[in-house]
């Protein structure tokens, strides 16, 4: 469930290029979804108003967010809730051990956290000898495969009805060859009902925490974390500390543009509100930093903390749509993930920043207003000078700086580079030398350069 | 420990302190309410149908979900009736609840922890019959808020049409995990 660190993303995302048919029918699933989210999002005349309100929600928010968490704490605990804090992911996935051991839990029923998989969650509790299943569809099917959700929202983009069948067929003992979306959804409910009757304990994510009640609200399309949680003795809900929303009535704003911007619906099926745990039972809510008060620090990247989780960045992202999602190997990928995992760990993942074309259409369909494309940009000077770029890398952007910088030099480079590649036509898309020409061609050279034509049509 | 640190960490790592804007949400202008609510239980998967008064409702119910044996309606009988369907909730086959108001924009329908009787009762039945009335119907989520602002005080939810999943290539199939299809009586005397 692990991913391969080996491998940065253009390679990665090489691999993922050599079936072309594949890459076409992935770009074309992900942009019917930001085709959908465009006509839910435009059929609001207020949508833009909502993005300024939900991005001035959060920028007060994390200006104040050590008040709002302890508001939040005690409002929770005064509705019977029980709050942990975690600095980190091992301490995340600590106390929730510890509770399940405290109840004696073997069976345990997750519906999405993203913040579980960064965590890894699922791996420390499997290694104790404890069952857990993932409930979304999408997870379930990556979590039988073997392998890690390659979108935020739609955790199985990646694999074709077909395969799931496969995946089916070996686990569930649906028919061979099977890849109805229905008769696999079916087979999937039945195998699930029985996990949610027989769990111990439930595991969910955190959509928004509201400080001036001590709520939580969960939000999700098939019914698979409340199923889970009201048949369960105890819920654990896991967050990170940049869930936290002041007040209940800008629910209102969030919910209203969080599924719009995912999937282009309305509003998801359920948008479950826990305030207290049902009588007879038990409501954990683990609090978690694991660098996001480091990320709040970083003036030029705390703005990342408004995020929503929406995937609306990955679906729109050309560079996400023809590489898939594992070849970011991070919890979250795409745009938002690029900028999230550096603060993680900047060794690791100095290439993500890279994986773009900074055409901005990630900060264009944000419901909270984040810079995206910005960040991405800025991460790239930080991660140069840090040293965490190739050596091949900085060195072209040195000389591509020493000509940008001079008028001189750019227009003696624009002549010297037409001569030569009239003279040597594939020499700048080598692809040895520049990976970028592998699958290019250039136009034909033009004579003269733009402003050459200038000066003799309107002589000086 | 762990608290103070990650307390202490954003007091020192936090931004200039900003304000909340002034004003929170958008009225809506939605002319007829009634005929936006169709349209989005419809766009969310939901059938809708409207009433005077509640007297017709268990006919049309068994008229619209034929078949159904073990059927719970908690909206028309006391809970007792079903003491032995609500004893084995996992054998429901349609429990019917009444909603505590709506939204026209976006098709929810917002049940009380009371409302649900039991909080699993509309997920794990296979069908969901729900009853709203027209004078509870609201053009957005800001007015829904507005409304149900204080009536929260255990465990609430939004349902939006049945169970649903997309996970499989794209595909919309009905029926993921909660109610298979829900079916929406809107009660009122002008509708």
């Amino acid at each position: 469930m692990t991913y391969n660190h080996h491998k940065d993303h253009s390679a990665a995302a090489a691999e993922f290029l050599v079936n072309k048919e594949r890459v076409q029918w992935h770009d074309d699933a992900l942009w019917f979804v930001r085709s959908k989210r465009d006509k839910a999002a435009f059929a609001l005349p207020e949508w833009e108003g909502l993005r300024t309100q939900a991005s001035a929600i959060k920028d007060h928010t994390l200006s104040c967010l050590d008040e709002y968490l302890q508001q939040f704490e005690q409002n929770a605990a005064r509705n019977g809730i029980h709050i942990h804090w975690a600095l980190d992911a091992q301490e995340h996935n600590d106390i929730v051990y510890s509770i399940l051991a405290r109840h004696g839990a073997r069976k345990i029923v997750k519906s999405k956290s993203m913040l579980t998989e960064e965590c890894h969650l699922n791996d420390h509790l499997e290694q104790k000898g404890i069952e857990v299943v993932d409930t979304d569809l999408g997870e379930r099917i990556v979590q039988l495969n073997d392998e890690p959700p390659s979108h935020i929202v739609l955790p199985a983009i990646h694999i074709k009805k077909e395969e799931v069948g496969a995946i089916f067929h070996k686990h569930l003992g649906t028919e061979a060859g099977a890849s109805d979306p229905q008769y696999l959804t079916n087979a999937a409910r039945e195998h699930l009902r029985q996990k949610f009757l027989t769990a111990d304990i439930a595991i969910t994510g955190v959509n928004f925490a509201v400080a001036e009640t001590g709520s939580i609200v969960v939000c999700t399309n098939e019914g698979n974390a409340d199923l889970g949680v009201h048949l369960a003795k105890v819920h654990i809900a896991c967050m990170g500390i940049e869930k936290i929303i002041p007040r209940t009535e800008h629910l209102g704003v969030f919910l209203r543009l969080l599924a719009r911007s995912a999937t282009g619906q309305a509003i998801t099926t359920y948008s479950s509100h826990f305030q207290r745990p049902a009588a007879g039972s038990e409501m954990h809510v683990v609090i978690v930093d694991n660098g996001r008060t480091t990320q709040l620090g970083r003036e030029a990247f705390r703005n990342s903390l408004k995020c929503i989780r929406c995937g609306a960045c990955l679906n729109t992202c050309p560079v996400y749509r023809r590489s898939g999602g594992h070849s970011y190997h991070n919890a979250v990928a795409g745009p938002i993930g690029a900028i999230l995992a550096p603060n993680l760990d900047m060794k690791k993942n100095a290439d993500l920043p890279f994986a773009s074309t900074l055409c901005g259409s990630c900060t264009d369909v944000c419901p909270v207003k984040i810079d995206i494309h910005d960040q991405l940009y800025q991460w790239r000077q930080v991660l140069v000078q840090e040293g965490y770029v190739a050596t091949g890398k900085k060195a072209g952007m040195k000389v591509m700086a020493a000509i940008l910088s001079s008028p001189g030099r750019f227009s003696m480079a624009g002549k010297l580079a037409r001569k030569m590649l009239k003279w040597f036509p594939r020499l700048a898309m080598n692809g040895k030398l520049n990976p970028w020409g592998r699958q290019r061609e250039l136009p034909e050279v033009p004579a003269e350069s733009f402003r050459e034509w200038y000066k003799r049509e309107h002589g000086k | 420990m762990s608290r103070e640190k990650i307390l202490e960490a954003i007091k020192k790592n936090k931004p200039a302190p900003k304000e909340l804007p002034e004003v929170i949400g958008f009225a809506s202008t939605y002319t007829n309410l009634t005929i936006t609510f169709a349209e989005s239980i419809r766009k969310a998967g939901g059938e809708l149908i409207t009433v005077q008064d509640m007297t017709s409702i268990p006919a049309r119910i068994r008229q619209a979900l034929p078949g159904m044996q073990r059927i719970a309606d908690l909206v028309n009988e006391s809970p007792d009736t079903y003491r032995h369907l609500l004893n084995d909730p996992a054998s429901l086959e349609v429990v019917v609840l009444k909603g505590r108001l709506a939204v026209a924009e976006n098709g929810a329908i917002w049940l009380h922890e009371s409302d649900c009787v039991n909080r699993v009762y509309p997920f794990i039945t296979q069908h969901l019959v729900l009853i709203v009335e027209q004078h509870t119907l609201v053009g957005n989520m800001h007015e829904a808020y507005v409304i149900m602002g204080n009536m929260m005080n255990s465990y609430g939810v939004f349902i939006a049409g049945p169970s649903k999943t997309a996970d499989i290539e794209q595909s919309l199939v009905i029926g993921a995990h909660g109610a298979r299809s829900l079916l929406v009586f809107l009660v009122g005397p002008g509708v």
